[in-house]
């Protein structure tokens, strides 16, 4: 089968969709009916067929337009790329990884011929064909991070090891939840996720960069963290806060159900072989309340997950404003019926 | 004036634990007016810091630089302002040797400043110390327009470059040596908090 | 977690007690390259049980083709490196972990000091290819007490910022005058004997180094000590933990499921919760801090013991 790609927008008009396919195969985050912080994480890849989760880099149908709409942030603000001078060598680690993930998963879309460190690399649906020498970033119309990013849906971080800690000192991030790789480059584990509420007091931090730490080449994890975006936008940055910020407050009864969307993403932590740094994929995925609610399941957990979260995770995620009227449109979905265990829909 | 206590706050936000003598080691010290007393309380504590020891005022009065010159470091210089001083500072970070302390003290901008242009150079975190004196005006970073604003001491305050008006956060960024200061009214423009004096 | 079986294609003598092996592929297909100072854990299968330690690799990190270590034969050690000295022959098959770096180079570094002692030299061995690559500035300097038992001077190139120095000879390392005027943004790495490794740390010190530019690593081998015994919670099992074994060794003797990675209580891998503990752990990892230790609430079995009356792990 090959893959349709969906001609949309993710501003302006904003005509991004997801097929019934789409929804169905959407990554739902909550297992069970509340939500707290915790360390999240199991093995990737691996899945049921047709999951974001059964290969590396999972792409979809809405891969040529993301692509797209990262071409026209990063033309207005070059800065949400960057890569500190001792990360290149990270850079040609993802890029190969990716290169090797997709042409293997994706053959008929992508393809990557290799003799010694001349490399050929073929990708389809954007219309690419690159020939060049690995490790020498000459022969690449920009550094091999930009490079492999800018054909690679998802935002994407670096992380040096040192002194036990992990350093965020290279990434593409431009389609972030509302924060700065410009600001956050250089800065530590703890740095870096200093503005997020209470998972410092509970721990889940310092458990979970030991497990980062342990991670090795030979098995890569995946958590999912999730947040609400109005208007399918992948670009929610604190750089362009003030364009964006507006049409949070644009939400009404009648219009909740197509303009709130529930924004997930698929983080994966991989061990690059050659400078043993940390690849962190951030995938994002987003789908509207309306679409979400076709799966009963999903709209009857989605409403007590939302009901009964700790207000300060509320503020923090940036949804509190809206709260009582996303939540007023749920429970018309939520009949009180018990649901099953797992994130699959029933 | 005594050293700053600040109150708890995040990860991201620096502390200054005050300066400790490492003893006749190899040193550059940076100061501003205010900082210059806490280079002197060093030098009481241990004389012989100084003796390795270059000495940068920045912005200082006369007499500071000459009760820092009493202490009888090994250079003493002066400079207007930090721009003025990046030039001199870089130069002897670039001769410096592993071992070299370096002794920060005065306002968070200066602190903030010389922390980042001194691990650019390569000196690890470890051998910088700082110390809080004076006003607690701090270098903000505007996160729409990338500007830099000196010395906010209101939160919200106004962007020298793009003109919004910006929130003070307390996250911190030791790579630019700034806060981060971001759109206060965005969601609903025009209603704007009112305006309060930043606290310790 | 993903084993690699690899064909023993060459066996080398580089001194009377060091030998280096070679690993390929046994059909030819390319192994996962690495980083310099990474290391790989050897299964060595006696009988009922499998001993397993770790090496590093001494071979071109981005070459896939081949890997190889070099292993001391330590006669007074737990028995590994004398199975692979005595029973690993060319044309074996062995099974080895994919590799993992506890000791990677700092790469922001302005340059590199490394600081070998004995067999101390092999983590050093890949990442001098990686230097080479990376046209970083660096010194090694490597220290053996005779030309006979300086096992790393064969794998070694001549070259102007390598030097080796003989105590024999009378040609001592002299570490203040190594790290002394090294320019901003120099790291020290050390790996060898415990004494070369806090003698470098205490001259760092003098010279007024911090902590975060002078690294270490040192053998990575689980002490020998007095026997005791252990109870897994969920099936009340109990299991001795004979005195050259580890925990870790004796919990997957016992068919055990444990996870694991560097069996050098570094990586954290291993983390064990304590359910009771009626005596005092001997923790001898690199991973817990003081607070943790001192709860007596969690253990590395790949390192730590026991003395007491009784220890029952969450496993
Ligand atoms: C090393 C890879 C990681 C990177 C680069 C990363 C990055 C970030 C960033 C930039 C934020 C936003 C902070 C802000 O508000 O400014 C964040 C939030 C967060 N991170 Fe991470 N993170 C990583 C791994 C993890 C892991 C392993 C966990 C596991 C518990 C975790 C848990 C969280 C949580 C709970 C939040 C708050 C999210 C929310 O409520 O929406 N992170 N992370
Ligand atoms: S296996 Fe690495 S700490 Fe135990």
């Amino acid at each position: 089968m090959t893959m349709q790609f969906n001609d949309e927008t993710f501003r302006g008009d904003y005509t991004f969709h997801n097929s019934p396919e789409a929804i169905r195969r959407f990554p739902f985050p909550f297992d069970r009916d509340s939500y707290a912080y915790s360390v999240n994480i199991e093995q990737h890849p691996g899945g049921p067929a047709g999951s974001p989760f059964e290969f590396a880099f999972d792409v979809d149908e809405h891969y040529v337009a993301e692509m797209n709409d990262r071409a026209i942030t990063l033309a207005d603000d070059p800065m949400r790329c960057q890569s500190l001078p001792h990360m290149e060598l990270a850079g040609w680690d993802l890029l190969e990884l990716i290169m090797v993930s997709k042409a293997r998963d994706y053959p008929e879309l992508f393809s990557l011929s290799r003799d010694g460190t001349s490399w050929h690399w073929i990708n389809k649906p954007l219309g690419i064909e690159q020939r060049f020498t690995f490790l020498d970033a000459t022969t690449l119309p920009c550094g091999p991070l930009e490079y492999i990013t800018r054909q690679a849906q998802g935002d994407f971080a670096l992380l040096h090891e040192r002194e036990g800690n992990l350093w965020l000192d290279a990434g593409m991030i431009t389609s972030q939840a509302d924060w700065s790789l410009d600001f956050d480059v250089g800065m530590n584990f703890f740095e870096w996720h200093a503005p997020v509420p209470k998972a410092r007091k509970m721990g889940v931090f310092d458990k979970a960069l030991k497990f980062l730490l342990a991670v090795t080449q030979e098995q890569s994890y995946r958590r999912l963290n999730w947040t609400m975006t109005v208007n399918p936008r992948l670009d929610t940055s604190p750089e362009n806060y003030h364009k964006w910020g507006p049409e949070k407050r644009t939400i009404t009864p009648e219009n909740v159900g197509a303009k709130q969307f529930l924004r997930v993403e698929l983080q994966t932590f991989w061990r690059l072989p050659r400078s043993n740094a940390l690849a962190f994929p951030i995938r994002c995925y987003l789908c509207s309340l309306e679409d979400l609610a076709s799966q009963p399941k999903w709209a009857r957990r989605l409403h007590r997950v939302l009901r009964d979260i700790d207000p300060d995770l509320a503020e923090y995620k940036g949804f509190a404003v809206n709260q009582e009227m996303i939540v007023k449109y749920l429970a018309q979905f939520d009949d009180g019926a018990e649901t099953s265990p797992g994130i699959f829909p029933d | 004036m005594p050293k700053t206590v600040f109150s708890p706050s995040i990860d991201s936000r620096p502390t200054y634990p005050g300066l400790v003598s490492q003893g006749a080691v190899p040193g550059i010290m940076v100061a501003d007016d205010a900082g210059a007393a806490a280079l002197i309380d060093l030098a009481t504590s241990d004389a012989s810091v100084m003796d390795r020891a270059h000495v940068l005022l920045i912005g200082g009065a006369e007499t500071t630089a000459t009760r820092l010159g009493n202490l009888t470091p090994k250079a003493l210089h002066s400079a207007p302002d930090l721009e003025a001083a990046a030039p001199l500072f870089d130069s002897l970070l670039l001769d410096a040797r592993m071992g070299t302390q370096l002794y920060l003290a005065g306002s968070e901008g200066l602190i903030g400043f010389a922390t980042a242009r001194a691990t650019a150079a390569g000196l690890p975190l470890d051998a910088i110390q700082s110390e809080h004196r004076g006003p607690i005006g701090r270098r903000m970073k505007c996160v729409h327009c990338k500007g830099i604003t000196e010395d906010v001491l209101t939160d919200p305050f106004t962007c020298s470059h793009c003109g919004l008006t910006l929130f003070v956060r307390d996250h911190f960024s030791r790579r630019l040596g700034v806060f981060q200061g971001v759109c206060v009214d965005a969601e609903t423009p025009g209603d704007i908090p009112e305006t309060v004096e930043i606290r310790a | 977690m993903k084993k690699l079986v690899v064909k023993v294609t060459e066996v080398e003598a580089l001194s009377p007690l060091v030998k280096r092996f070679r690993f390929e592929d046994p059909k030819g297909a390319a192994l996962p390259v690495f980083s310099g100072g990474a290391h790989i854990t050897v299964e060595m299968p006696e009988g009922e049980t499998i001993r397993r330690n770790s090496y590093s690799l001494i071979s071109d990190p981005y070459d896939g083709s081949a890997y190889e270590i070099a292993v001391r034969r330590e006669d007074m050690g737990r028995g590994g490196s004398r199975y692979m000295h005595t029973r690993v022959q060319v044309g074996d098959e062995i099974t080895i972990s994919a590799p993992a770096n506890l000791f990677q180079l700092d790469l922001r570094a302005r340059k590199h000091i490394l600081i070998a002692g004995g067999i101390g030299i092999t983590p050093f061995l890949s990442q001098l290819r990686q230097l080479d690559m990376e046209q970083k500035p660096f010194e090694l300097h490597y220290a053996a007490r005779s030309r006979a038992e300086a096992a790393g001077l064969k794998l070694l190139p001549e070259a102007a910022h390598i030097h080796v120095h003989i105590s024999e000879e009378g040609a001592r390392m002299d570490l203040g005058a190594i790290l002394d005027g090294q320019p901003l943004g120099t790291h020290v790495y050390t790996c060898g004997p415990d004494g070369l490794i806090k003698a470098v740390a205490d001259q760092a010190a003098r010279l007024g180094w911090p902590k975060t530019a002078v690294h270490s690593e040192a053998f990575i081998a689980p002490p020998p000590g007095e026997p005791f015994e252990v109870v897994v919670r969920s099936s009340g099992q109990t299991i001795t933990v004979k005195a050259d074994q580890s925990l870790l060794e004796a919990l997957e003797a016992a068919k055990v499921e444990i996870d694991y990675s560097c069996r050098g209580g570094a990586c954290g891998r291993c983390q064990t919760h304590v359910t009771a503990c009626d005596g005092r752990i001997e923790h001898n990892d690199h991973w817990l801090s003081e607070d943790e230790r001192a709860e007596q609430k969690t253990i590395m079995p790949c390192m730590s013991r026991f003395k007491g009356a009784r220890l029952e792990l969450d496993l």
